[in-house]
């Protein structure tokens, strides 16, 4: 793809989603609730905000939503009327203001469930969505994208990257053909970019770890004492799944009678207890220890494996929500520390 | 603080205890709850401001209880939790030994009598815009009030942190999670999540604490704690009941007496 950069000033940039907005694109935005920060609706431009560090929720709900319709039927008159939601239409999609992480995470998000078996809905969903991501000219101590192969100017994942230079300014990279058709579509809006280094605008995230090396240390730790001590304060609740961009588990819901009902798809998490419980109620994860240790596992150990991607972009959204302050960035220093690396 | 962390050592020491459970320092200013075993544990423990999440949760948490005896450091809120558990039967043996904290003084509270004389001189205290927010809801007329749950519920996606934030949810298994019969519905949608937060609204009614961790804990930022509040209010006033301070109070809402005005009962 073509490397090309343009440059938008700020009214520029909201003239743009307006005319999406007024084109009648379904635009998600960041917007503020009380002190955090959500991607919401929009259908007024003005009420998107620019000042944060992270939202609350990711993005993954546009792909991936927490109750998904699968299939339904109504009895009437005439007989049983099945709906195959597949089947509707996915209205096109704008998601503005998503982090390079948080677009590198729905990459692999998407690239997992493509792989074997293509789940349909996800697919679909990216493939009407235009993902419009702003670098980060700050982060926050629980950031740490670096050590999860992305940074705070990643082009992954994106369709379009903004980031804000001097004078209210944007450089815009245009990382896909679905950026470059958008810009071709508003093209007065943007100007030809002289050659400007992003970099030195760009928030400074530290590496603290190297994945291979994490990924190393966990293949030999299942059995290892540290996960028991690492989860006492783990209250065993989804806060962390949900929050997370590439957390993909679910479950599925059957609702309704005889006459009528539904068939959804619903988010679930690994925390819970209820996630591993058999029917005759033995539960090979018995307590938060092994659910713990599953959700590291599985992020930085098995995906690598099977999936050969990491199963965390380092967007930090589990530390700060996690009412019991589970900080991963920190847990995963000091499985660095503790657990001798072998082979 | 320093008088704390030797009361710890001390009661770790003498093997009265097997954990004492606290806070420590956590990331970028917050504390963290923290479990002492050892002395160099206990020289980590905090006490300050900062310590809202309740602590009495872990009372409950199977990995806690397999250490042995343990003694919590309890914020007025933890004592009216640990009446309200003692009330629900929720300690066979005896109560975990509570330290409560007053100007770096620390007391033990070890049997009904005196967590309970503690419970009753230090009422309830909300920030005012919590007392606030309780009094503008139940002013509301019944739409715009369910307008502005609906408005919030929105947001629940069910990760149940209020749940597993709250130590009267001790349930080993929730409502929510039975299926047969199915009380609740599973999905997060707007009926799910009305299903879902009305059900535990009537579990807390005349139980909640009212501590608040429910909402801290929230991270949709929904103030959760709002409906649980409102409900132990109206158990409060229609019932004269209120929990969290008397350690041996028949439950309001599963107890009943003969004498009742109500005829359903007889
Ligand atoms: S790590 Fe935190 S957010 Fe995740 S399940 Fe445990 S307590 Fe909940
Ligand atoms: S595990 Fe935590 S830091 Fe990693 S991607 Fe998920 S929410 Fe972000
Ligand atoms: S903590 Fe918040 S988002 Fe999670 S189930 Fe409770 S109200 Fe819903
Ligand atoms: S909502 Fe009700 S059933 Fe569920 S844990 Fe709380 S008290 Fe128990």
């Amino acid at each position: 793809m073509t490397s090309t950069t343009y440059t938008l000033t700020h009214d520029n940039l909201n003239a743009l989603l307006r005319a999406l907005v007024a084109a009648g694109k379904q635009l998600h935005a960041p917007q503020r609730v009380g002190p955090k920060v959500f991607f919401k609706p929009v259908n007024d431009a003005a009420t998107i905000v620019f000042d944060y560090v992270q939202t609350a929720e990711s993005p993954k709900s546009l792909l991936f939503p927490k109750a998904e319709f699968l299939v339904s039927y109504r009895q009437n008159s005439e007989g049983m009327v099945v709906t195959d939601h597949l089947q509707k239409e996915i209205p096109e999609m704008i998601l503005f203001g998503s982090r390079p992480c948080d677009a590198a995470a729905l990459s692999r998000f998407v690239q997992f469930f493509a792989d074997g078996h293509a789940d349909a809905m996800v697919t679909q969903r990216r493939r009407a969505l235009t993902i419009i991501s702003m670098s980060c000219i700050a982060s926050d101590p629980a950031c740490f994208c670096t050590s999860c192969g992305s940074s705070p100017g990643d082009t992954t994942g994106s369709d379009l990257l903004l980031t804000p230079i001097s004078n209210g300014r944007y450089l815009v990279d245009v990382v896909t053909e679905k950026g470059q058709s958008l810009v071709a579509a508003n093209e007065a809006l943007f100007e030809q970019a002289p050659t400007i280094v992003k970099d030195s605008y760009l928030a400074t995230v530290e590496a603290v770890f190297t994945p291979e090396e994490i990924t190393k240390r966990l293949a030999t730790s299942f059995n290892d004492p540290i996960w028991k001590n690492a989860s006492l304060r783990c209250i065993g609740c989804g806060a962390c799944a949900y929050v997370c961009p590439t957390c993909s588990c679910f479950t599925i819901e059957d609702e309704g009678n005889d006459r009528t009902g539904d068939r959804l798809r619903c988010w679930d998490s690994c925390a819970f207890a209820l996630f591993t419980v058999h029917t005759t109620g033995h539960n090979p994860r018995p307590t938060q220890t092994e659910r713990w240790r599953q959700r590291v596992m599985h992020k930085f150990s098995y995906l690598p494996e099977t999936n050969h991607f990491l199963g965390c972009v380092g967007c930090g959204r589990c530390s700060r929500a996690c009412p019991a302050d589970m900080n991963l960035k920190e847990q995963i220093i000091a499985i660095a520390e503790l657990l001798p690396a072998i082979g | 603080m320093q008088s704390l962390q030797h009361k710890a050592a001390e009661l770790l020491g003498s093997n009265r205890a097997s954990v004492v459970i606290g806070y420590a320092e956590g990331s970028d200013g917050r504390v963290r709850p923290h479990f002492a075993r050892t002395n160099d544990d206990a020289k980590a423990l905090v006490w300050d401001q900062r310590c809202k999440q309740n602590l009495a949760v872990y009372l409950t948490k199977h990995e806690i209880k397999e250490m042995g005896p343990a003694a919590i450091i309890a914020s007025p809120a933890v004592v009216r939790t640990i009446v309200q558990m003692a009330s629900e039967q929720q300690f066979v043996r005896s109560f975990p030994i509570t330290l409560v904290v007053d100007n770096d003084q620390v007391t033990e509270l070890n049997d009904g009598p005196s967590l309970e004389a503690f419970a009753t001189s230090h009422p309830v205290l909300f920030p005012s815009h919590v007392t606030k927010e309780v009094e503008d809801l139940a002013a509301m007329s019944v739409a715009d009030r369910f307008a502005f749950w609906q408005e919030e519920f929105s947001r629940c996606f069910k990760c149940y942190a209020c749940r597993s934030a709250c130590p009267l949810c001790y349930c080993t298994k929730c409502i929510t999670e039975s299926n047969q019969p199915q009380w609740v519905t599973v999905a997060p949608h707007a009926l799910g999540n009305f299903e879902w937060h009305l059900n535990r609204a009537m579990h807390l009614a005349g139980r909640c604490i009212q501590c608040g961790s429910c909402t801290l804990a929230c991270p949709a930022g929904i103030p959760i704690a709002l409906l649980t509040i409102e409900a132990s209010n109206i158990v409060q006033r229609e019932f004269g009941y209120q929990p969290g301070i008397k350690a041996d109070a028949p439950a309001a809402l599963s107890s009943f007496r003969v004498e009742d005005k109500e005829a359903f009962i007889r």
